[in-house]
């Protein structure tokens, strides 16, 4: 059984569940390594569309450096989301 | 009252532009080999650059502008960092030092790490990779030093004036092609000498493709490091 399809209909689920996550999670810490799994997904993503040299790069900017340089900056700030005024869930806000 | 009437508003105004860009797309014959650029580019690359990627002879030799300015662009970057978070005097100011697996870990794998990416910005013309990608793994191995150790930094002495002289490199070659070809960025080590011609798919080919490409790839790896190394330094008063 060919499978290669329903890998990557998997793998965008992977995408699309931590990119959600990166956005509604107040720790930013965790929402940082939400945004470099978004990229980890991409990038195994892109080797099975046969771009393996946009793979490599997306793997080391966006899930290694990118990501690195937020975590940098939220140790430079402040690591929680300020909670202002409760905010409804995206499913409201839309 | 208002608000609905606004969104409606913009619900309609939503319809009115997708009705147009779908009329405008309806006359797009979609899934049809209209690609005559890039076939042209697949039947010619080997003749025209000598290059058994095609990617990487697109992006060096037949694009090779848009790839300084792309270079252009990422030097920018590091100069507005660079620019933001200067001070007269630096230091690394962490206190906790990474745990025995890291540190184990990332001098083990440094050597390798610094060697894959070499490899990947050397064999650009052969296989899948290019500067951009080995200058980034050679940046994240510099990375895994700065997490593992407190007191760690880059070689500033070397990491500069290196990062400059590459970027000074990639126009010379430029400049060169324009002096014995026609026009900048002319592939002059292939097209004027023919070197590498007996040996098409080995290291020494490609024209100038291997030479702009570790140019690419020391700057890149320089570059993003020395991004790292600011934004992990903090002033020091005296």
């Amino acid at each position: 059984m060919n499978c290669i399809p329903c890998a990557e209909y998997i793998i965008v689920a992977l995408m699309i569940g931590s990119a959600i996550l990166a956005v509604e999670w107040r720790d930013l810490l965790a929402a940082a390594v939400g945004m470099a799994a978004v990229s980890l997904f991409a990038s195994i993503l892109f080797f099975l569309l046969q771009a393996p040299d946009v793979a490599m790069t997306e793997a080391a900017i966006g899930a290694a450096l990118s990501g690195a340089v937020v975590i940098f900056a939220i140790k430079r700030t402040q690591r929680f989301e300020t909670e202002e005024e409760e905010r409804p869930g995206w499913w409201i806000r839309w | 009252m208002v608000s609905v009437l606004k969104r409606s508003l913009a619900i309609i105004t939503l319809l009115i532009i997708g009705y147009w860009l779908a009329q405008g797309l309806a006359g797009v014959p979609f899934g049809q080999d209209r690609m005559l650029v890039g076939k042209y580019y697949l039947e010619n690359v080997k003749a025209q650059t000598g290059a058994v990627n095609a990617v990487t002879a697109i992006v060096v030799n037949y694009r090779g502008f848009d790839t300084l300015g792309e270079v252009t662009v990422l030097f920018i970057a590091s100069t507005g960092v660079g620019a933001l978070l200067w001070r007269r005097k630096k230091k690394r100011t962490a206190k906790t030092e990474g745990s025995v697996v890291l540190r184990t870990g990332s001098e083990l794998l440094f050597p390798f790490i610094l060697m894959f990416g070499t490899y990947i910005f050397i064999h650009g013309h052969l296989t899948p990779g290019g500067g951009f990608p080995g200058g980034a793994t050679i940046a994240t191995a510099f990375l895994i030093l700065y997490m593992a150790f407190v007191d760690y930094e880059i070689p500033h002495r070397l990491f500069e004036p290196l990062e400059g002289l590459a970027g000074m490199g990639y126009v010379l070659v430029g400049l060169i092609g324009l002096a014995i070809g026609s026009y900048f960025l002319f592939d002059w080590i292939w097209q004027t000498w023919h070197w590498g011609a007996a040996n098409l798919g080995r290291l020494f080919s490609g024209g100038f493709i291997p030479v702009i490409y570790t140019l690419i790839g020391l700057k890149v790896g320089t570059e993003l490091s020395g991004i790292v190394d600011s934004m992990l330094t903090e002033e020091v008063r005296e």
